[in-house]
């Protein structure tokens, strides 16, 4: 009797679920085009807010490198990324890098650093996130400037010791209420500056080699 | 349960039992993203639609679930309409997506909705039950956007900015500035503010519901008192 009626519940739920999984999975595929082409808009709107249309003419989302596998792991990427370089007339300016951080307090935050080829930064900008609205979310532009005060900053300036939260003794404040957030993001800006020196030599030979390529191409057609 | 009438839901939702402000349900959203009139617009319309598309399936499958499975049955359909509207905000209105962040599949646990599928949809007919979702949605989405609308106001300086996360750009133009550029009252925007502007809420439709009571009284003693010239025995009532 109970055997049965745990059987019928059981078989109820099963069939419960599966409909919710079927539903699940078509709204997913019928949206997820639409998401990653919102996500697109979204990165390019902006890759162009940290480097502005003025310091450079070509296409950011075009002009890309793909990340060597042996960096993935430093800048949190679970499947690579791309780089993107702008270049005002063909010489390099600065190069977009996408990065991400699993120390936030609810979830990934991600996030693309833009650097200058002398090293200092051009912005950061939080390209994803689920912090805490009111809290965490003050990472976010669209919430508050501390995000701006990356600008210019570099592995010198401050020195390495410096690139911290103040309640850790860094230079950088956090949040009233929000410590952890903050500290993920500075934390991560730093590591991702500590990958662009070690890679810059190659991504400037990169850069340039497209460059030539393109140059190339022009000449002989 | 007694006949229930197409006008007493829309009443109910609307007013006489409003999640917001009568069953004080899904107060952490409310509490939460309503900043702004395009924030709690957003928010509203997803409630809105989970609650009307749980509200009919809940009423459909009344008589086929027994009740040992009934609330994991309804939880599963609540959260499958809260990923569904996730997903098409995620694809539609990606920027107020990332505003809303984590409120939107915290919808599953707004007790209002969770609440009226077991006490009305799990009960009656399903056009009765869409429109309880529809007039409680509306009635929820309501309180959100007056909120928002004073909390704009009156913490930002601003009304109705931003819309173009919602309508596309053309809406960009609708913000209105009532007190100038550099106007801010940080009490409004931080949480406290929506506590305030709530309880105060909450307090108008009270007097209201009293001016009406004190009202309907006063007409009844008129029609006692006209109605003493007639001779009976009875009691009158």
């Amino acid at each position: 009797m109970i055997l049965q009626s745990i059987r019928f519940n059981a078989i109820l739920l099963a069939i419960f679920a599966l409909i919710t999984a079927i539903v699940l999975a078509s709204t997913d595929a019928l949206t997820r085009d639409r998401i990653a082409e919102s996500e697109r808009e979204a990165a390019q709107r902006k890759l162009l807010e940290i480097i502005p249309i003025e310091r450079h003419n070509n296409d950011l989302l075009m002009d890309v490198q793909p990340i060597p596998e042996r960096f993935w792991d430093s800048l949190g990427l679970k499947k690579g990324g791309n780089i993107h370089i702008a270049r005002q007339d063909g010489l390099p300016v600065a190069a977009i890098i996408p990065t991400l951080t699993r120390d936030g307090y609810s979830g990934d935050i991600a996030m693309i650093i833009g650097i200058n080829f002398d090293g200092t930064i051009a912005g950061v900008r939080v390209t994803k996130h689920r912090e805490t609205p009111g809290l965490g979310d003050k990472v976010d532009l669209k919430k508050s400037n501390w995000i701006l005060d990356f600008n210019g900053k570099s592995l010198v300036k401050p020195e390495r010791v410096g690139w911290d939260v103040k309640k850790n003794g860094g230079v950088y404040d956090q949040f009233t209420g929000a410590t952890i957030t903050p500290r993920a993001v500075v934390h991560q800006i730093a590591k991702t500056l500590e990958y662009f020196s070690a890679d810059i030599e190659r991504l400037l030979a990169e850069a340039a080699l497209v460059n030539q390529q393109a140059q190339n191409e022009i000449t002989t057609q | 349960m007694s006949e229930v009438t197409a006008t007493d839901v829309v009443k109910n939702g609307l007013w006489t039992n409003n999640p917001a402000l009568v069953q004080l349900l899904g107060l952490c959203p409310l509490l939460a993203v309503t900043g702004s009139v395009v924030n709690a617009l957003g928010l509203g319309i997803a409630t809105m639609a989970v609650l009307i598309g749980s509200n009919t399936i809940v009423s459909l499958i009344r008589r086929h679930v027994s009740d040992a499975v009934r609330l994991p049955a309804f939880v599963v359909i609540i959260a499958a309409f809260v990923t569904c509207a996730e997903l098409l905000m995620k694809a539609f209105t990606y920027e107020l997506y990332q505003i809303l962040g984590i409120f939107i599949p915290l919808i599953v646990t707004n007790c209002a909705i969770l609440g009226r599928a077991e006490a009305f949809a799990s009960k009656n007919k399903v056009g009765l039950a869409a429109l309880d979702g529809l007039m409680m949605g509306l009635g929820f989405l309501a309180v959100l956007v007056a909120l928002g609308g004073i909390r704009e106001l009156l913490g930002h300086g601003t009304l109705f900015a931003d819309m173009h996360l919602l309508f596309g750009a053309g809406a960009s133009t609708w913000v209105l500035r009532p007190f100038g550029e550099n106007y801010s009252f940080l009490v409004f925007v931080l949480p406290p503010g929506a506590f305030l502007v709530t309880g105060l809420f909450i307090a108008l439709k009270n007097m209201f519901d009293n001016i009406a009571k004190n009202r309907a009284d006063a007409e009844r003693e008129k029609v006692i008192k006209g109605a003493k010239r007639v001779r009976t025995t009875g009691h009158i009532s």
